[in-house]
């Protein structure tokens, strides 16, 4: 497969999940907007520090009010995170290399784009917004399920995969990341009610709150991150992310589990899956989260550069 | 109201569909009667299915503006252009007679020269030709083929008769519209084309690949498009055309020269490629041997396409056979190199390097069109009779300053096909481009692009223009 289409493939997986993970994030916040008592104020500035987009904000915008966030993480061109601006680039990715791309995806990712770009020219109101933040999250659940019905299990497939799961990572670590910047009005309310809201609506964010439900009778810190960070099997899980994503990496270069790795993005995805699999909860909290996720991020980040590397920039001799 | 065709009026030109005196040609019989007994509303409803079909599939042009890309579909008339099988088979033999010759010439001019040699063509004109590569004297291409892939622009002028207007032998392109307006067609008149039975074009992506491979002396090769990127209007195309043949589309970036081979960039490093079917222009195709401010090529393809280590359709240099003066001479190519005369006459031109011609065109000038060698898209071009005395003046200076560049046509008004307007049919005047490969044998397509201009009195075809297009339908 060509190097130019496999990176294509990829990065239409990883903007599309990218899209579906910035309408669940600014979930996190309708949610807790509703539960909060009248004393306490709306917090979005937490919205676009997690996403380290604060410093571009700040450049468009003067206060992160609701509307200025709420337009930055949507239908922001300017912004190259924006809900419209990953649409935009899916489909002028995707028009590159239509020639690979099962015909149902094609369409469906030029009707995202298009309904994304019309919704741009209209005010929303609140019941409007939540539709529309519905509409996304289900248009990319609806692109991976036509991946996965019309997509024959090759190569492309597989560098798709790897995309989807490792941008997905990436955006469940920060959805646990959120909590770090929503602050509480008070550090002894740490435990409190307020605190279990916020956390609650992380894991109803990451469509999480019923499966977490099953497993754990007490919504804790803990539990949480032990759920969406070191979970197996549950697929917004860090960790069964990892796992997918490095079974596709080893599908691409025929490497089995049992060999150590055949290339560098192979070893150090890994190594990071390793890494987490082996690391408790409460070594997590030792380290402190925030720091751990931090240096998680840092690492996955590195996994997305030695993919470029390996397979995407094969250099003329 | 239902449509029918008792207000049709023919004015005067050939109509495809009606003789002179306003009765049907057999041929068109049935469909005319299919046509009107359909109820009241079906026919605009299914040309109006057939357009949102297009634009659902998006058989579009790329139109670029501030960054974002729109796409526009090519207007597209429901009702067929369609051509008689003798008539087809005429042309059939007509169109292979050329190109043989064309690809004869092409062959001689690069190598032998006889033909100028024995001054049939004369040799300044072509070797000033804008398409003659001088790097390409001396080669030999795979298999002896050229022009692997033609479009030669048929019209029908007021007698009927089928004249050839200009021959493509570079990247012709529409032949995805081709293949696109049968498969609406069949959805838009399922029980006529059942029962008149119209020659398949469908099996032209396989043709096309057949004859990919057949150019390389690899027994399994590795063929692939190369396209100049997204931004081409013809981006449909190269896309469509690489997943119908199921080989890999790609851009200069993604092929490189290396230990002697062109290769291209894949996941598993580089892979040899062994036939390029390249939808870029010559020029663009090598920077160390053509336009070296060429961003689009592959630096080092010549030298292994001049080892035959690489097959290149269409082969380079194969420009100078479409120029627009060499056209003027192709009835004397085609007698020169076979000894027969053209089964498809060129529309009469005069050629001003000689001296009755050019005698004729500057006291006609006002009558005629007048055609510069080396432009194409209505460039460098006189239309006389829409011309004023000071336009007429500068041409003649320019023809007389530089007789070999310029030729001259009468004013042709091309035939016409009922097309719809609003609620009833009027006459649009067409063009038509079949495809022809070149490979083991010369395989003339059963159809083409049938292009129309929809403006009213309109003569302009061209899709940029606000041309469409109709499905051609070679009868059996």
């Amino acid at each position: 497969m060509l190097s130019r289409v496999a990176n294509s493939i990829y990065w239409i997986n990883r903007y599309i999940e990218r899209a579906e993970n910035y309408a669940r994030f600014i979930d996190v916040n309708f949610h807790l907007m509703f539960d909060l008592p009248p004393e306490i104020s709306e917090q979005w500035a937490p919205l676009v520090i997690t996403m380290a987009d604060d410093k571009l904000f700040k450049e468009y915008f003067d206060v992160p009010s609701r509307d200025n966030v709420l337009r930055f993480m949507t239908f922001d061109m300017r912004n190259p995170n924006s809900i419209i601006s990953n649409l935009y680039n899916a489909r002028e990715n995707a028009r590159t290399i239509r020639e690979t791309l099962s015909k149902e995806m094609w369409e469906h990712i030029n009707k995202s784009y298009l309904r994304v770009k019309e919704a741009s020219h209209h005010q929303m109101d609140l019941l409007a917004l939540q539709e529309f933040y519905k509409e996304i999250k289900m248009g990319s659940q609806l692109f991976f399920g036509i991946v996965d019905s019309t997509v024959t299990r090759g190569e492309g497939w597989h560098f798709g995969r790897a995309g989807r799961f490792l941008e997905r990572a990436d955006k469940i670590s920060r959805f646990v990341d959120v909590k770090y910047f929503i602050l509480l009005p008070d550090t002894n309310l740490v435990g409190s009610p307020l605190d279990i809201l916020q956390w609650s609506s992380v894991l109803k964010s990451a469509s999480a709150y019923n499966m977490f439900r099953q497993q754990y009778k007490e919504i804790t810190p803990a539990n949480i991150v032990e759920f969406l960070v070191l979970d197996k099997l549950f697929p917004r899980s860090v960790l069964h992310s990892l796992l997918y994503a490095e079974s596709s990496l080893r599908e691409i270069s025929g490497t089995p589990s049992s060999m150590r790795y055949s290339n560098e993005a192979e070893k150090k995805l890994s190594r990071l899956r390793s890494e987490i699999e082996f690391t408790s909860v409460d070594e997590v909290f030792d380290k402190g989260l925030h720091e751990f996720i931090d240096t998680f991020q840092m690492k996955n980040n590195e996994v997305g550069e030695e993919i470029f590397n390996t397979f995407f920039a094969i250099k003329p001799i | 109201m239902a449509f029918i065709f008792d207000n049709y009026h023919t004015e005067g030109f050939f109509d495809e569909m009606f003789e002179v005196d306003g009765k049907v040609r057999p041929h068109y019989e049935y469909f005319k009667q299919q046509i009107e007994n359909l109820p009241k509303g079906e026919l605009l409803q299914r040309q109006h299915a057939a357009e949102r079909t297009l634009m659902q599939m998006g058989i579009t042009f790329n139109v670029y503006h501030n960054g974002e890309g729109t796409e526009r579909i090519m207007p597209f008339d429901i009702v067929p252009r369609m051509i008689r099988a003798d008539e087809w088979a005429r042309l059939e033999r007509g169109l292979k007679q050329r190109i043989t010759a064309l690809n004869l010439f092409l062959d001689d001019v690069y190598n032998d020269q006889k033909i100028l040699k024995d001054g049939i063509v004369p040799r300044e004109l072509v070797e000033s030709c804008k398409g003659y590569l001088k790097p390409c004297e001396g080669i030999n291409p795979p298999k002896g083929v050229w022009c692997h892939i033609t479009g030669t622009d048929l019209i029908r002028g007021d007698d009927g008769t089928f004249m050839v207007l200009e021959d493509n032998l570079r990247c012709p392109s529409g032949v995805s519209y081709m293949l696109e307006n049968r498969e609406i067609s069949k959805h838009s008149f399922p029980e006529i084309f059942e029962r008149l039975r119209v020659q398949p074009v469908s099996n032209y992506p396989t043709q096309l690949l057949q004859m990919l491979q057949y150019i390389s002396n690899n027994p399994s090769p590795t063929v692939v498009v190369l396209t100049p990127g997204r931004y081409n209007s013809a981006y449909f195309e190269h896309s469509y055309l690489a997943q119908q043949m199921g080989v890999e589309l790609v851009e200069n970036n993604d092929l490189v020269v290396h230990d002697g081979y062109v290769k291209m960039r894949t996941t598993k490093g580089f892979q040899i490629v062994d036939v390029i079917y390249r939808r870029i222009d010559d020029s663009f195709l090598d920077p160390n041997v053509f336009n070296p401010e060429s961003l689009l090529g592959i630096p080092g393809i010549f030298e292994v396409y001049k080892k035959g280590r690489v097959a290149l359709a269409n082969a380079p240099g194969t420009g100078v056979a479409d120029d627009k003066v060499i056209y003027a001479y192709v009835p004397r190519i085609i007698k020169y190199y076979l000894n027969e005369d053209p089964i498809i006459p060129n529309v009469q031109t005069y050629i001003c390097g000689e001296d009755n011609d050019i005698q004729y065109v500057l006291e006609n000038i006002d009558k005629l069109v007048v055609k510069e060698a080396n432009e194409a898209g209505g460039y460098g071009m006189l239309i006389g009779p829409k011309s004023t005395k000071a336009q007429q003046r500068l041409f003649r200076m320019k023809i007389k300053q530089n007789p070999r560049n310029y030729i001259a046509q009468p004013t042709i008004s091309l035939s016409r096909v009922p097309s719809m307007v609003e609620n009833h049919f009027e006459g649009r005047h067409v063009d038509l481009r079949p495809y022809i490969l070149y490979g083991e044998n010369i395989e003339v397509i059963p159809g083409g692009l049938t292009r129309v201009a929809l403006r009213k009195g309109s003569l302009v075809v061209n899709s940029s223009q606000g041309g469409g297009s109709k499905d051609t339908w070679v009868l059996y």
